[in-house]
């Protein structure tokens, strides 16, 4: 059963001749469990894409749904709260506030949705203990390397435990060593059933996942199963180590 | 000369670039220069229209006062004095009546032709005659009396002959009962007992009055009779120089909270400068040099504006002879200039040069200043609900600015309450001018002028207030782009978002309402204290608690709209333009 549906999903800004599709009728069903890569060249409406499935943007027509849920008419607070229970966010850049540690950061959803300050805080340290990130819980984004920091959001993505992870060019901003540090966490969530969904235009991180689906000038163009194919959770052996 | 082209060159630019930004700074340090060139108007000028009124009157240097004319007959011929007149029979009436008004009076018996000391200037109708008074000018504006009306004494019928002005008595209502003059053949028609006797004295060395008067009993001296004539003047100086105290302070804020806002913003401005080959001293001499521009501007809306309005805002009394409109001396427009430059100097230094520190290649990157972080109140707002959670994390990221809103605030409530306790004081004051020495229903020249200067100076301070209260919103909400894209982001609603940001802007106004009340008090009971005031002040304690919730409720309206839209903002463009 699809738990992320797209159907006719578009999004344009301006109008008339300056009318720019960036998102061009899709149709897209994400199932649980699964991991897909969306690539394509830059401008090609990935990241708004990614965007409007995690309700961060709202899309001009189409219809969004999430665990059967229709969420392209919800509210901005509806919106919201889907996000804290059913989405997780991980950004290129990142995206961690600079003034809160690394457990502050990762504790900062889970406050927001309401849990005690107790709970969180047992939540995040569990979570950065999977990240392998224990350690430098009392750092400040600033004090950790790109690697890390991107494991500390994927932390924080996870805090909700939310029904799909939508990572956006997860390892744009990261060198060689700390991109298979990321890539390796990726399989250990997919090992664990986490639903993944990558915005890329790496092709190595495109190759850890099950589904590799292209996208040009808004449009879904082409699609790659790799499940099966030496893609998916195979394609993760060679990181292991 | 190239980099002094350079520089005024780049700091007009962003000047014309910024127009809205340049006005608020112009508007803010105007209020300031406004304020400070009526004080100094008003001051340098209070004491002239008494001066000039003992000029044109032949004043004398000290007025005697007795019950028996021969002990004034002996005090002439004291050592010292070169001259006298009278002395003149009074009677003090409590039925002096004009139309259907009735009031106490002292008449004052004096000859057709008036003596060598105390020439009352006649402005309105002729001096005294046979069944015609003359009445004291600020005495008769209060009756509305003029020459030709019918007037009553003690049941006599008399016509008002003229209205004139003395220095030889300080005008009704600073010393009451008013003053008429009749001719000494029409006070003993009266047929009331004469009161005292009253001689108006010239001394040889007129500075030697004061110890005169002190030698002699019922003697006073012209620079007593001076302070008091003058008195609605000096109040009104001081309740200038107070507000502009204030005013100036406020401006800091403003100045510092937009020159804050603009380096963040234009840190990359900085950052491209010294890439091009400016050095540090000049990136702070064109960031000075753009802010001292506005100061020099706002100096001479301030010495015109103040110029203009200081008569509107500071009358003589009608008593006195008007000096027309007071002179704005070169040292007054120095010192308004010096303070422009002082205002903007204090709150544009610090960024300018921190600005100008900053590496190229930092600030090229464009990040504004690390936000601080403070453990503790972290760790607490983690127990706080959400919309307070957000508003404590966002306001102890910028502790100066909260700083500067608590600041700005706090001295405007502190205003607010002193201006509160003194309208109760004036308010009592006035309560007490009633009765058979005042005319019903006639206002308090001295009350009213100085009700009105604190009424326009807490106006200034409220509007000067609000502007920072928005800037500082605005400035907020701006600076926290990322982190509230983010925590929406994360799962906050648009409404948590939008209450936290206003927290932000609570928090330090609650603590400023507080603040304040003390803080007022402090400067009403030093305002008091300056003006010599006796007895218990008019606090109002009941309505002080209500300065806090006012605060808040203030703040909370004033900061809606940049905090709602910031509430707003799409959160996918703030975190694609990040």
């Amino acid at each position: 059963m699809a738990i992320l549906r797209a159907c006719g999903l578009r999004k344009e800004y301006g109008r008339g001749t300056g009318l720019v599709r960036a998102v061009d009728h899709v149709d897209l069903d994400v199932e649980a469990g699964e991991t897909v890569a969306i690539v394509g060249p830059s401008g090609c409406g990935k990241s708004t894409l990614l965007h409007l499935l995690g309700g961060l943007e709202r899309p001009t027509g189409g219809e969004l749904r999430l665990a059967d849920r229709r969420i392209d008419r919800m509210s901005e607070t509806e919106l919201a709260r889907l996000r804290r229970q059913a989405i997780g966010f991980v950004f290129q850049a990142f995206q961690l506030v600079d003034e809160l540690t690394a457990l502050e950061n990762v504790e900062l959803p889970a406050l927001l949705a309401g849990a005690g300050p107790r709970v969180a805080r047992r939540r995040a340290v569990e979570l950065l203990e999977r990240v392998g990130l224990a350690d430098r819980a009392a750092h400040l984004p600033a004090a950790l390397s790109g690697g890390q920091r991107q494991r500390v959001a994927v932390a924080r993505a996870l805090v909700g435990r939310p029904y799909v992870v939508l990572a956006d060019e997860p390892t744009g901003n990261l060198d060689s060593a700390a991109t298979t540090e990321v890539l390796r966490l990726f399989a250990a969530l997919r090992a664990d059933g986490q639903t993944l969904l990558l915005v890329t235009h790496e092709s190595r991180v495109a190759a850890t996942a099950d589904r590799v689906i292209t996208m040009r000038d808004g449009a879904l163009v082409g699609q790659t199963n790799l499940a099966g194919a030496g893609g998916g959770l195979g394609a993760f052996a060679g990181l292991e180590g | 000369m190239g980099v002094l082209t350079a520089v005024i060159r780049l700091a007009l630019r962003d000047l014309r670039r910024r127009r809205t930004e340049a006005l608020l700074l112009l508007i803010a340090i105007a209020a300031t220069t406004t304020t400070l060139t009526v004080g100094l108007t008003v001051g340098g000028a209070a004491d002239r229209p008494w001066d000039r009124t003992r000029a044109a009157t032949a004043a004398p240097d000290a007025v005697a006062t007795s019950a028996r004319s021969a002990d004034l007959t002996a005090l002439a011929n004291a050592p010292g004095v070169t001259g006298t007149a009278g002395p003149y029979p009074t009677v003090s009436v409590t039925d002096l009546r004009v139309r259907d008004v009735r009031v106490a009076a002292v008449v004052q018996g004096r000859d057709t032709a008036t003596g060598p000391v105390d020439r009352p200037v006649v402005t309105a109708g002729g001096w005294v005659r046979r069944g015609g008074v003359v009445v004291e000018r600020a005495f008769a504006h209060a009756l509305k009396a003029r020459p030709g009306d019918e007037i009553t004494i003690a049941g006599r019928r008399l016509r008002v002959a003229g209205v004139a002005i003395t220095a030889a008595r300080v005008p009704y209502p600073s010393s009451t009962p008013g003053l008429v003059w009749t001719t000494r053949a029409d006070l003993r028609l009266l047929g009331r007992p004469v009161t005292s006797h009253v001689m108006p004295i010239r001394l040889a060395d007129p500075s030697t009055a004061p110890a005169f008067a002190a030698a002699h009993r019922n003697v006073r001296s012209w620079q007593d009779m001076g302070a008091y004539a003058t008195a609605e003047l000096h109040l009104v100086n001081q309740a200038l120089l107070t507000g502009t105290w204030a005013l100036a302070l406020l401006a800091v804020a403003c100045v510092a909270v937009l020159v804050g806002g603009r380096l963040a913003d234009q840190i990359r401005r900085v950052g491209l400068l010294k890439a091009v080959g400016a050095t540090p001293r000049l990136v702070a001499v064109v960031l000075l040099a753009e802010h001292l521009l506005v100061a020099l501007a706002a100096a001479a809306v301030g010495l015109f504006a103040g110029w203009a309005a200081a008569p509107a805002l500071a009358r003589p009394s009608t008593g006195l002879l008007a000096t027309g409109r007071p002179d704005l001396t070169p040292g007054s427009a120095v010192i308004v200039v010096a303070v422009a430059l002082a205002v903007t100097g204090a709150a544009t230094l610090v960024p300018a040069v921190r600005g100008a520190r900053t590496s190229t290649v930092r600030a090229l990157a464009g990040p504004a200043r690390a936000p601080r972080r403070s453990p503790r109140l972290v760790a607490l707002s983690a127990r706080l609900p959400v919309p307070l959670l957000l508003g404590v994390r966002l306001a102890v990221r910028r502790p100066r600015r909260a700083v500067l809103a608590l600041v700005s605030l706090a001295i405007t409530g502190a205003m607010v309450v002193s201006a509160i306790a003194l309208n109760g004081d004036i308010t009592r004051k006035d309560a007490r001018t009633t009765g058979i020495m005042f005319v019903p229903g006639a206002p308090n020249p001295v009350t009213e002028q100085v009700d009105h200067v604190v009424f326009v100076i807490t106006f200034a301070l409220l509007a000067l207030a609000a502007v920072n209260a928005v800037l500082i919103a605005w400035a907020t909400s701006l600076d926290s782009r990322r982190p509230t894209a983010l925590a929406r982001a994360l799962g906050a609603t648009p409404g948590q978002v939008t209450a936290g940001l206003s927290a932000a802007q609570l928090f330090p106004a609650a603590l400023a309402g507080t603040l304040a009340i003390p803080l007022g008090l402090a400067v009403y009971a030093g305002a008091r204290a300056a003006g010599g005031a006796s007895g218990g002040g008019a606090i109002p304690y009941a309505w002080l608690p209500a300065v806090i919730p006012g605060t808040l409720v203030a703040v909370a309206l004033l900061t809606a709209l940049p905090v709602r839209m910031a509430g707003r903002r799409p959160v996918a463009e703030v975190l694609r333009a990040e």
